[in-house]
């Protein structure tokens, strides 16, 4: 299994790198610069989606990343400039996304809630509570940007800037493979998925994991959230999540719940997100399509992977079902 | 009040494409996508001078709304019928996808040349007049109660309404019972593509005092997440939607006066939205909060 990820990961490299060349030779963009953005962008969702791909296996779904996204994002912004520290900032805002996943968690187990409308619900409710929360803590509704000293600093490697984050993140999505594969709680994640019953026969607390997974996943959810203002944008603004919850799904679904093969989709969203603004600059593409039009790409190209690495993929049995003991 | 039941004409509308879906057993959130589609097809129809066509110029923009909604809903219905792709994941890139391109068109092609803010106004003949002088109530709201109840006798008493309520109660239930799952799947999709289409037409043709769409998006945004609301609160029944749509109407109007009066920010309005979806998703929180009122 860990074979044949570290093969899957070299491919997707490899045609990464064969883009890459494509697109020096073409438009004359630096490498360098694509690739540290794209590892940028790639962050938040790898963060996210290594999460959910650990509570889907549990029987989980949680489509309100975007929401978790966007209130976490606030909560560590506004954490790092009371404490004057962006890791400190970072860790509140995973802590807050975990927060709302266990409270989703509680809620879904205990209230028996359809996890879709609910998780839709946090996403509508995130959409009035971001700006109404930056009108409400710094004034202005629009944008805010974090005094530079709380930004987290990007580690140097000869030359090639990228952060500390984004190391964590693949460490992450690798420890949590381990954890769904070679642990005994990864086998009790993929059973409360696959066969609660199966599960609580054995003994085990279903509802528990239940309530472990979507806490973990809210973590990532939400540490990807901070870090989008505190690193990779450097800035806040009203609807800067612009649908990234949904491609962190994307990845997700796409990699068939897989948390290192959501990191590789998660890498390939990325390059399309940072590549939209090196189009929309390329000469001769910048006067004949509109940029707007450039902007949409990330979302095509999503939904174009995803139509073609979605096919006969088998989701867990129980997905989004409560369990309750009959 | 008139105000009121401006606000709603659009809601009711949105609504019906998530109901619709629901029944179905979809999560159908490509709503807010359709409407830009449709208000951007409004726009393109209701400017362009048919003097020919006379009064039939309203019908024309209408239809052409729809139409367009139906096709933005056909891609979500393709990709899930035939590559299993889900519908939250297609409709809302979808919907980003609706969001630039209309802020492209309106913002470069049909933009209008006096004030480049907003676009074209709908010329006067495709332009339903206010019923209440001095509000912005129009005829658009008996469109959007007429298809509401077109939609609440499709669902009740057509076969095709029939077959939507078996998939809704489950894949294999509708399949023993011998109905077309794909075919019902993307008939369900484009009504609700339809009912959005309508609404995103409604919201240029019938809103006055622009008649076009801003640049910004900012008065055709949000209408179709509010459906999702909107149609969970209307138990997924027509005739509940267009109730659930007065009373939310109510709450967006009364967002407005908010900000007026006591200062309060009206994005909060939409937080109020979110809580009500979490709220619903809940079918147990009606026995919890009873046992909590009786002890």
């Amino acid at each position: 299994m860990m074979i044949r990820g570290i093969v899957r990961i070299s491919i997707y490299v490899a045609i990464l790198s064969a883009i890459l060349i494509l697109l020096q030779e073409l438009l004359g963009t630096d490498p360098k610069a694509l690739i540290q953005t794209t590892l940028l962008a790639m962050t938040p969702l790898a963060l996210a989606a290594a999460g959910e791909a650990l509570n889907q296996r549990a029987g989980m779904v949680n489509i309100g990343i975007e929401g978790i996204f966007a209130i976490s994002a606030i909560a560590g912004v506004y954490m790092a400039e009371v404490l004057g520290n962006g890791y400190l900032g970072l860790l509140f805002g995973g802590l807050v996304g975990a927060l709302i996943g266990f409270i989703m968690a509680v809620v879904s187990i205990y209230g028996k809630a359809d996890q879709i409308i609910m998780g839709m619900g946090l996403n509508i409710a995130a959409m009035g509570i971001t700006p109404f929360l930056l009108r409400a803590i710094w004034g202005f509704p629009g944008l805010h940007l974090p005094p530079k000293e709380v930004l987290i600093q990007r580690l140097d490697i000869y030359g090639f800037q990228i952060s500390i984050v984004t190391i964590a993140a693949i460490v992450i999505a690798i420890a949590l493979h381990i954890i769904l594969h070679k642990t005994y709680l990864g086998l009790w994640i993929k059973a409360a998925g696959e066969a609660p019953e199966a599960l609580d026969a054995a003994g085990h607390n279903v509802n528990m994991i239940r309530m472990i997974t979507p806490t973990i996943g809210g973590f990532l959810a939400g540490l990807g959230g901070a870090f989008m203002p505190l690193d990779f944008f450097g800035s806040i603004t009203k609807e800067f999540t612009a649908g990234r919850g949904f491609i962190a799904l994307a990845c997700v679904i796409s990699s068939n719940l897989e948390p290192m093969g959501s990191l590789g989709f998660a890498l390939i969203f990325g390059l399309a997100d940072a590549l939209a603004p090196v189009i929309a600059i390329t000469p001769g593409v910048k006067e004949s399509v509109p940029y707007q039009f450039i902007l949409a790409l990330p979302y095509i190209v999503t939904l174009a992977v995803v139509a073609i690495a979605v096919k006969g993929r088998k989701l867990p049995r129980a997905l989004g079902i409560p369990y309750s003991r009959e | 009040m008139a105000e009121t039941l401006s606000y709603s004409m659009p809601l009711a509308l949105t609504g019906l494409t998530f109901a619709i879906g629901i029944r179905t057993g979809l999560f159908n959130i490509g709503s807010e996508g359709q409407v830009y589609m449709g208000a951007l097809a409004a726009v393109a129809i209701g400017s362009a001078s048919l003097s020919y066509a006379g009064h039939a110029h309203i019908a024309l923009t209408l239809i052409g709304s729809a139409l367009i909604g139906m096709l933005w809903a056909l891609i979500p219905a393709l990709l899930k019928v035939y590559r299993g792709v889900h519908e939250v994941l297609s409709t809302i890139m979808l919907n980003w996808t609706a969001y630039y391109i209309t802020m492209y068109i309106s913002s470069q092609v049909l933009v209008d040349p006096a004030r480049p803010e907003k676009t074209l106004s709908v010329l006067e003949s495709s332009r339903f007049s206010t019923i209440v002088p001095g509000t912005t109530l129009t005829g658009g709201i008996f469109i959007s109660i007429a298809t509401a109840l077109a939609y609440y006798f499709l669902i009740s008493r057509s076969v095709l309404g029939y077959e939507i309520s078996l998939l809704g109660s489950g894949i294999d239930v509708a399949r023993y019972a011998g109905v077309n799952v794909r075919k019902i799947m993307i008939y369900s999709f484009l009504l609700g593509g339809i009912a959005s289409g309508i609404a995103g037409g409604l919201l240029v043709i019938a809103r006055p005092p622009t008649y076009a769409i801003y640049g910004t998006l900012g008065n055709i945004w949000g209408y179709g997440f509010e459906g999702i609301g909107v149609a969970l609160i209307g138990r997924n029944n027509p005739i509940g939607i267009i109730l659930a749509s007065i009373l939310y109407g109510g709450i967006k109007n009364g967002g407005r006066f908010m900000e007026y009066y006591a200062g309060i920010d009206s994005d909060l309005v939409k937080a109020i939205n979110g809580l009500i979806v979490i709220s619903l998703s809940m079918p147990e929180l009606f026995r919890i909060l009873g046992r909590l009122v009786r002890r």
